[in-house]
């Protein structure tokens, strides 16, 4: 077994091999490799003996579950209203000047995808985004850019 | 002239005895604390508003040897942050209320649903499931609570939509009939409601019904959390009685400078200036799941109206034709009239297009797209045209 077979394995005997633990096997394979290979969704829909189109039907419906290659550092930028108001271009631009990648792009190093996303419930301190699980609110171009650099050297 | 508004200290009072309020229910008996919820007038806090006593009265009633309860922490409706404020100041009140709906309609399992976006809570209400339980099982209640994560859909908000995610499957709605009390969570009985609702069924255990409904008004009883944003002289998560103007609500949070609120997020409707008097936040005017959001003059009624059509669009779960197309065709809409590829008469033929889809729709989602694409149009129309 290769590494990821033997990890989604654990998986399926942590979670069980039944349809509702589908979500947190797939979010589990997101957390460690960042995104879902067609190898790992194969290798779900084989332990949960259910078809690999039902797989990747459901994880494409979830943004947060990615199937395309992403950075170890997924940086989601608020693109709602209340933030769009208090300038989440400017953060966007701070960011794509530092990591040299626009919205739906990863730095070719993988360390750092950026995209949008909608309202994260923190509009008051708006404008917010996430990096992987945690928040990071009422932003300004040098605010982020002094975190991305605590990324970096990680 | 700032009128005084009524502000409520109920949801984030510091001290509650989850434990003895929940003997005081079980000496009480299921079906008196049932009549007390229904005397209470509670409604459901997530938007929909259904009687939360009739809900949980349904699902007692139903025969099923397995029942689930359900709280619906997804929070995507954009301005609306107070469920999180909920989760990290009072999680205790939420699992105990929960724990008091599965003692009440004879469920032994129950499950947060969580938004992705909140997983940073996770470590801190693990602790207070734990607590929970720990002291249910003393009371001689077998009630196991998992929490459950969300992966990014707004959608999953909508409560069918969330019992298939939790089953692990893509967030689609399904038909309402059959409703979740009946046919929820793997085809059982279940109880969904949202975080705030579950705590004030707490404070109804706590203060009773009558002293309850002496807050609000007539059709809107109790205290309301209010989840203000945007140009506003104060920000955050206000819990406030239920049935003041708009008026009243934007002397004490506007910045002197209000041109409109949207009430109920990007579902709900946006009031400009001339109608702040004689609207009412409430279900006898609008109801709301608590966003609050405040523009100035500066701020762009376009804008405003396009964000929230990208925000539809892409959450939109593409089930069904009239919302799937629709949310786009608005959208392809009106940037063609803004950049004058189309004349300003097709503004018309979208209204026609959003009335459709509140009914031809599936569910509240593509229901409530018209909502503030009506009220944006009709009320700010040379905006979105010149
Ligand atoms: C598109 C859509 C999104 C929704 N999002 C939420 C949500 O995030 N939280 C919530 O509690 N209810 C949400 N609801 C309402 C739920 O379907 C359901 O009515 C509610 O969870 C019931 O609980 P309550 O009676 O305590 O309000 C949403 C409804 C729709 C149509
Ligand atoms: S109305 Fe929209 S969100 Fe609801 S089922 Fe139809 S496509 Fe999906
Ligand atoms: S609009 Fe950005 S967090 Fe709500």
């Amino acid at each position: 077994m290769s590494n990821s077979e033997e990890f989604i394995n654990q998986l399926a005997n942590k979670y069980g091999r039944k349809r509702e633990s589908l979500m947190p096997i797939l979010q589990e394979v997101v957390e460690q490799f960042y995104y879902l290979s067609d190898e790992n969704m194969v290798n779900i829909a084989k332990e949960l003996d259910i078809s690999t189109a039902d797989v990747y039907g459901t994880a494409t419906f979830y943004s947060f579950l990615a199937t395309e290659r992403q950075g170890k550092y997924s940086i989601r930028v608020c693109q709602t209203i209340i933030c769009d108001m208090k300038h989440k271009d400017d953060i966007i631009e701070a960011i794509t000047e530092m990591l040299a990648i626009k919205p739906g792009e990863t730095t070719p190093d993988g360390k750092f995808s950026l995209n949008f996303t909608n309202c994260l419930g923190w509009c008051h301190k708006g404008p917010a985004m996430l990096i992987n699980d945690e928040y990071y609110t009422e932003l300004t171009p040098e605010k982020v850019k002094d975190i991305l650099l605590s990324y970096m050297k990680k | 002239m700032a009128t005084q508004l009524k502000r409520t200290e109920l949801i984030f009072k510091e001290y509650m005895d989850c434990n003895a309020l929940m003997k005081n229910v079980m000496k009480m008996g299921r079906d008196a604390f049932i009549q007390e919820l229904l005397d209470s007038g509670l409604k459901g806090r997530g938007g929909a508003g259904f009687p939360t006593g009739l809900k949980w009265k349904i699902v007692k009633e139903t025969n099923s040897d397995v029942k689930y309860v359900v709280c619906n922490a997804d929070e995507g409706e954009p301005g609306t942050f107070k469920d999180r404020e909920i989760l990290t100041k009072a999680s205790d009140k939420v699992v105990w209320g929960m724990a008091l709906a599965a003692y009440i309609v004879g469920a032994k399992e129950g499950f947060i649903y969580l938004r992705g976006e909140y997983k940073f809570l996770g470590t801190k209400l693990r602790i207070a499931i734990d607590r929970m339980e720990n002291s249910i099982r003393a009371l001689g209640i077998n009630f196991k609570l998992e929490l459950v994560f969300g992966a990014g859909a707004y959608i999953c908000g909508e409560e069918t939509s969330l019992l298939q995610s939790m089953a692990g499957h893509r967030g689609e709605p399904t038909n309402k009939p059959p409703f979740p009390v009946n046919w929820g969570y793997l085809g059982k009985p279940t109880v969904v409601n949202n975080v705030e609702t579950f705590v004030n069924t707490m404070i109804i255990a706590e203060i009773g019904s009558a002293e309850y409904k002496k807050l609000g008004t007539k059709a809107s009883q109790g205290s309301k959390l209010f989840s203000v944003s945007g140009d506003c002289c104060k920000e955050g998560v206000f819990e406030l009685e239920m049935g003041m103007t708009v008026q009243e609500f934007v002397e004490e949070f506007g910045d002197g400078d209000t041109k409109a609120v949207q009430v109920g997020g990007a579902s709900g409707f946006c009031v400009p200036r001339k109608e702040f008097a004689n609207t009412i936040i409430g279900y006898e005017g609008i109801p709301t799941g608590g966003s609050m959001k405040v523009f100035n003059s500066s701020r762009s009624m376009y804008n405003i109206l396009e964000n929230y059509l990208v925000f539809f669009e892409e959450e939109s779960c593409g089930q069904c034709t009239p919302c799937r197309v629709g949310t786009q065709q608005l959208l392809r809409g009106v940037r063609a009239v803004k950049r004058k590829e189309k004349p300003k008469s097709y503004l018309d033929e979208l209204l026609k297009l959003a009335n459709t889809m509140k009914y031809a729709s599936k569910c509240g989602l593509g229901r409530s797209v018209g909502n503030a694409f009506k009220s944006i149009i009709e009320n700010f129309r040379e905006e979105i045209v010149y």
